[in-house]
């Protein structure tokens, strides 16, 4: 039975070669945070940085995959190989999840210069899955010149694709909400492009208008977020888009993320996120002593902050 | 420690279009804390073995309840020609005593007859899952 396991003996040297399967094991090692996934994403470094990533957010049902998929025609009539990262929610009660994103990309589902992959975003909140960025990577080096990562159906807050996104669409479905919604910070605001799909609806109008108005009310630099009418179901608005998302990436190409200011920005988050877990098991009659304190009003957060981290940082240096 | 739950396609090629049931067992899947790539009626074998490969499945659950399921042993040899042996395929719906013999041979792991509780396939599946990974340590 190992026949079908010899592609994981140099998992690095397969993926670059673009051997689709050693691909697809290897993410989800990447996923499941093994041994083996860790020490690939090391090796990995040097070799990202050339695909161009486009972040697709908005609210649930608003068109994301079918705009994705028509995204993927466009790019594959221009001559691209395509890799798209779709993230849907995990249940918060039995940790399952139902990943049906890639049913909406119809037949470029079985072309040979797309790979789709779908993950589960295990209780992260941001609107991806904690690994979707290393997720990325992998695809990054396997050679797809455009990367397209679709959030779960986001709020007003999930805006982590910003961090890992080159450009970033967001999806607005016409008539959500008034003018005062598109004032809000949040979503609407990590937006290089907005787009208003299922354009032949009749509020399309009004929605363009209040994120027109939205957008004339603040002070940009390099590029101005555009708005743009689609329907992604016939393709109408879809190569303007691709368009629109060439000139963005000309346009920003100072600040792409295989910039330092990416590095530094996931360097924070994984610090962060490696803090919370530790003082999250942190255990011990002086860590329960610190939250009595804080309990009874003795101690600020703030201060229990710095005294957690000490904890931590003790526990590690004696393990 | 992170979690690894099972992952499972549960699909249906050829062209019988009820979905009822791949869409109770796919929800039910996912009431056990599995991550189910669902796809609609009416796939073809390229496209369900791309798809096998790409999101790396441990488990392919075919549905079949109007006499599609001898395709299935064309969708177990794509699977080995395309090296994805390691992938356990069951098999629920409709299907006659003798051709269940068939779809064993071909090397289906299970056939679901009507009448099956979500319980008992869940069971499965987590049990396939445990088997493959402890064959692809990585």
């Amino acid at each position: 039975m190992s026949a079908g396991l010899q592609a994981d003996a140099n998992p690095l040297a397969a993926i670059l070669a673009g051997e689709r399967r050693a691909l697809a094991r290897a993410m989800s090692a990447v996923e499941n945070e093994t041994a083996a996934g860790k020490a690939l994403l090391h090796e990995l470094q040097p070799h990202l940085g050339r695909a161009r990533v486009l972040g697709v957010t908005g609210p649930p049902g608003a068109g994301k995959s079918t705009l994705v998929s028509a995204l993927i025609g466009a790019w594959l009539s221009r001559g691209a190989t395509v890799g798209v990262v779709a993230v849907d929610p995990s249940s918060p009660f039995s940790g399952g999840a139902i990943l049906g994103d890639r049913i909406r990309m119809g037949a470029h589902q079985a072309d040979e210069r797309v790979f789709i992959r779908s993950l589960a975003s295990r209780g992260h909140g941001g609107g991806l899955s904690r690994t979707a960025a290393r997720v990325i990577d992998l695809l990054d080096a396997a050679g797809y010149d455009q990367i397209i990562v679709e959030t779960v159906g986001a709020g007003q807050s999930e805006v982590e694709v910003a961090e890992i996104a080159d450009t970033r669409v967001v999806v607005c479905p016409p008539g959500l909400g008034d003018e005062v919604q598109a004032l809000k910070a949040g979503i609407l605001e990590i937006a290089d492009i907005l787009v208003v799909n299922k354009a032949d609806l009749p509020l399309a109008d009004r929605t363009e208008r209040e994120l027109l108005a939205m957008l004339s009310l603040r002070h940009y630099d390099v590029w101005t977020p555009q708005v743009l009418r689609t329907i992604a179901t016939s393709g109408e608005g879809v190569a303007e888009l691709a368009d629109l998302i060439e000139r963005h990436a000309l346009a920003c190409a100072s600040q792409r993320r295989s910039h330092g200011g990416r590095v530094r920005r996931l360097i924070a988050a994984s610090a962060a996120d490696w803090v919370k877990r530790r003082v999250e098991g942190l255990a011990g009659d002086e860590f329960e002593e610190l939250c009595a304190r804080v309990q009874s009003g003795e101690l600020d957060y703030a201060s229990a902050d710095l005294r957690a981290v000490a904890l931590v940082l003790r526990a590690e240096k004696q393990a | 420690m992170t979690t690894q739950p099972p992952k499972v396609l549960v699909t249906k090629i050829g062209l019988d279009g009820h979905d009822r049931g791949s869409r109770v067992v796919a929800s039910a899947l996912r009431d056990a804390g599995m991550e189910v790539v669902y796809t609609p009626p009416w796939q073809d074998i390229a496209a369900v073995v791309k798809l096998a490969m790409e999101e790396d499945v441990d488990v392919i659950g075919v549905s079949s309840l109007a006499t599609d399921h001898l395709i299935v042993p064309k969708l177990m040899q794509a699977l080995r020609a395309a090296g994805l042996q390691d992938i356990a395929v069951i098999v629920g719906g409709i299907v006659p005593d003798a051709d269940e013999a068939k779809l064993l041979e071909a090397g289906v792991a299970k056939v679901f007859h009507p009448g099956s509780s979500l319980a008992d396939i869940a069971a499965e599946v987590g049990r396939l899952t445990r088997a493959r990974r402890a064959l692809n340590v990585t």
